[in-house]
């Protein structure tokens, strides 16, 4: 009895080693690409990982699609942003699932906006000022010193999901993390001269990235967060642009670049387009992602 | 860091004044070298140091939350809706014949009105359990009703795919159905859904569906009601109506979404009262006892550029429900009482498109169209009832336009060429709908 169940471990241990064979320990709903990318970077083949959006859509506008809720049925562990990014759908998908293991409270739930410090968090509560966020600007994942931070906790978060395989998960953290140190140097070094210069963004979804930077966002195209910029408005940041010159106007790539466009033809300086996260689906990395963010953010000023 | 880039600065000036000394550059080298080295070191310091403080933040976070009650309210919405109604007919004369009207089924007043106000209390009650409760509140004939439209609570955690909802909702017997009327894409609810169920259906009951754990979506669930709400309606020991239904659906590449569905609803041994119509002063009231079954059949289908549903998209959307009457017709308040036996075959469907062209910009058409076959041993009660269609095909088309400045609020024009009876009627509405309070998530 006893020698027949260790064979049966061994050779669960030796198929288990193989590639391809390994069964997947964990189903991870991503609603962003950056979570379902991070989620990779650290659990690696462990991990089923699926990512409700892609880099060309607006997180806050996502349908509560049919194969949403049969993703969020499957699903051990859910990775969303949270400060209310995705309070258009997430709930719903949330009580459509009928899956318990991914309710908030619950292990499989985490929200990577509660493990950092929070950007412009409104004194003031009213939505005349826009689709603003209660908890803060939601897009924490534009600064990679954020990144790091998420994965401490989302390493520790794989590790009591699955226990049997903490210490993959922990090595690949710590790999994971020097890394990075290293990527945060370089991208430093590379974006100095970018530093203090003044940007207009479109939408308010830089601010990590302009922190992170040292950037000196001088105008924001939408006039309240969420609402397309009107004539007026441009026209002020059009005058504004005169006294205070700017490098760069820095746009996302889902949104429409109209009113981008228009600015960067009448005031004469460059737009820099920024994808607003990982293209996950096409296999990019976070570091990727970073890589191509500070080399065109640091374009203008070489 | 700022020292460090003084530190050069001063170096690279020290440099230049020793120019005409004898100080080997080896020697600046090394400082660089020295300095590079520092500033590395400082770097990974400060990382750690606010790693720290975060742990630290992060200890202290529970403390640093405001100890107010408050922080436990509901989520609360309310919906403002108002329209301003033109209608080439008195909207009074509506009727639509071959079919008997019963709930909701009348058009909104001529001018000014408001439509359904509505309010809206939702919560996660504990870990198990969530909560929606929501009145509607509307004016009819000068006086204020107050209506529960829902008040439920569902499971969180049963697992399994599996979810329990009790109380009063909107039954699952259709894909508009269980859409609140502010979710709507239209100003009026198509006109099966106000010929077969009054606008639309909710009773007091239990649901149980469960979604398979599938790529994709496969919904199963069944609805157990009272059966007192129209269309059943009569008193119940136990369950009075029924429902079951399926639906599937899923994603074609990024652009793409469709869901699919069908459902089934049953009623046995009901006593259906249609609204009255006046009859030279007395009020007739058509009453049906019988059983009887509805099936409908949904499909829905959205496309937008690369799943980005806030520029642009299109929405296409079609249902079909068919519905059995067999059993007695009583016109209640007659003298002598008239009755006939019923055996009636009513089915109707709606095909709708909407497309967002912009923005805060939208536009979409409506058809509508109903058939019916009505039999009974008494054709002059089913005449009286309103069940004689005299070979009329009920049919409604509607375009509107919609100006959307942002997710809380909207401004619809739309116009109707209804043909629900023999006289054609040219309605046009203008009407908005704000929401006020928490951001409500919608279903697909």
């Amino acid at each position: 009895m006893r020698s027949s169940s260790a064979i049966f471990w061994v050779a669960v241990t030796v198929l288990g080693g193989l590639p391809g064979v390994t069964q997947a320990a964990l189903n991870v709903f991503a609603c962003e690409p950056e979570w379902a990318a991070l989620a990779q970077e650290l659990g690696g083949d462990r991990l089923e990982i699926y990512s409700a959006t892609t880099a060309q859509q607006d997180p806050h506008h996502i349908q509560a699609r049919p194969s949403l809720i049969a993703r969020t049925r499957k699903a051990d562990l859910l990775v969303c942003t949270g400060a209310e990014l995705e309070v258009g759908w997430l709930p719903l998908l949330l009580r459509r699932s009928g899956n318990a293991r991914i309710q908030p409270g619950e292990p499989g739930h985490f929200l990577a906006a509660d493990h950092v410090e929070m950007l412009e968090v409104p004194e003031k509560l009213d939505r005349s000022l826009g689709d603003i966020h209660a908890s803060g600007n939601p897009h924490v994942h534009t600064d990679p010193r954020n990144i790091l931070r998420i994965a401490s906790r989302l390493s520790q978060r794989l590790q009591a999901l699955d226990p049997d395989h903490a210490d993959s998960y922990r090595q690949r953290y710590t790999a994971f993390e020097t890394g990075w140190q290293d990527s945060i140097r370089t991208w430093n070094e590379h974006a100095k001269p970018v530093k203090g210069a003044n940007v207009v963004v479109h939408h308010d979804f830089w601010s990590y990235l302009i922190d992170w930077l040292g950037l000196n966002r001088i105008a924001t195209l939408e006039p309240v967060p969420g609402v397309s910029p009107s004539t007026r408005h441009l026209a002020e940041v059009k005058q504004l642009l005169q006294q205070q010159p700017a490098v760069m106007i820095v746009d996302t790539s889902y949104m429409n670049d109209r009113p981008v466009r228009w600015l960067s033809d009448q005031a004469g300086i460059p737009v820099v387009t920024l994808p607003g996260t990982v293209d996950f689906q096409q296999d990019e990395t976070l570091q990727q992602w970073f890589d191509g963010l500070v080399q065109a953010i640091s374009e203008p000023v070489q | 860091m700022m020292n460090i880039t003084v530190v050069r600065t001063a170096l690279a000036c020290a440099v230049c004044m020793n120019m005409g000394f004898a100080h080997g550059s080896s020697d600046i080298d090394e400082l660089n070298k020295k300095l590079d080295e520092y500033e590395r070191r400082i770097e990974a310091l400060e990382t750690k140091d606010a790693e720290t403080a975060r742990a630290k933040s992060g200890s202290a976070e529970y403390s640093r939350r405001k100890t107010t009650n408050n922080q436990f309210n509901p989520a609360i919405s309310v919906i403002l809706d108002g329209v301003y109604a033109s209608y080439k007919n008195n909207p009074e004369d509506y009727q639509i014949p071959g079919f008997a009207l019963g709930g909701e089924a009348e058009l909104s007043p001529e001018g000014f009105s408001l439509g359904h106000s509505e309010i809206v209390f939702s919560a996660n009650i504990d870990d198990k359990f969530y909560g929606q409760f929501s009145l509607a509140i509307a004016e009819h004939d000068n006086e204020i009703e107050v209506e529960l439209e829902e008040a439920f609570f569902e499971t969180l955690s049963l697992g399994g795919g599996f979810t329990v909802r009790g109380g009063r909702f909107y039954s699952a017997l259709g894909y508009l159905n269980q859409q609140h009327e502010h979710a709507w894409d239209f100003k009026d609810a198509p006109l099966v859904y106000c010929a077969l169920f009054g606008c639309q259906y909710f009773d007091d009951g239990l649901r149980v569906s469960v979604i398979m754990p599938t790529t994709l979506l496969v919904e199963f669930g069944a609805e157990a009601f009272s059966g007192s709400k129209f269309p059943a309606g009569g008193e119940h020991d136990g369950v009075g109506s029924w429902v079951a239904f399926a639906n599937i659906g899923g994603d074609i590449g990024t652009s793409h979404s469709w869901q699919a569905g069908a459902s089934y609803w049953s009623a046995d041994n009901i006593a259906r009262e249609y609204g009255g119509h006046s009859h030279d002063g007395a009020a007739e009231i058509p009453l049906f006892e019988g059983d009887s079954k509805i099936i409908g059949l949904n499909a829905i289908y959205k496309w937008a550029p690369d799943g980005n549903y806030r520029e642009r998209n299109v929405k296409l959307q079609l249902e079909y429900f068919n519905r059995e009457d067999e059993g007695d017709l009583t016109l209640l308040n007659s003298s002598p009482l008239e009755t006939s036996t019923l055996d009636s075959k009513q089915d109707g469907w709606y095909a709708q498109a909407t497309w967002k062209f912009a923005r805060s910009w939208r536009t979409g058409i409506r058809y509508d169209m109903l058939d019916s076959d009505n039999k009974g041993s008494d054709p002059g009660v089913l005449d009286e009832a309103g069940l004689v269609s005299n070979g009329h095909t009920p049919k409604r088309a509607s375009v509107m336009a919609e100006w959307v400045p942002s997710e809380y609020s909207r401004i619809r024009l739309q116009y109707n060429r209804d043909d629900s009876y023999q006289v054609s009627d040219d309605q046009v509405f203008l009407q908005y709908t704000f929401s006020i309070g928490s951001h409500g998530a919608h279903a697909f």
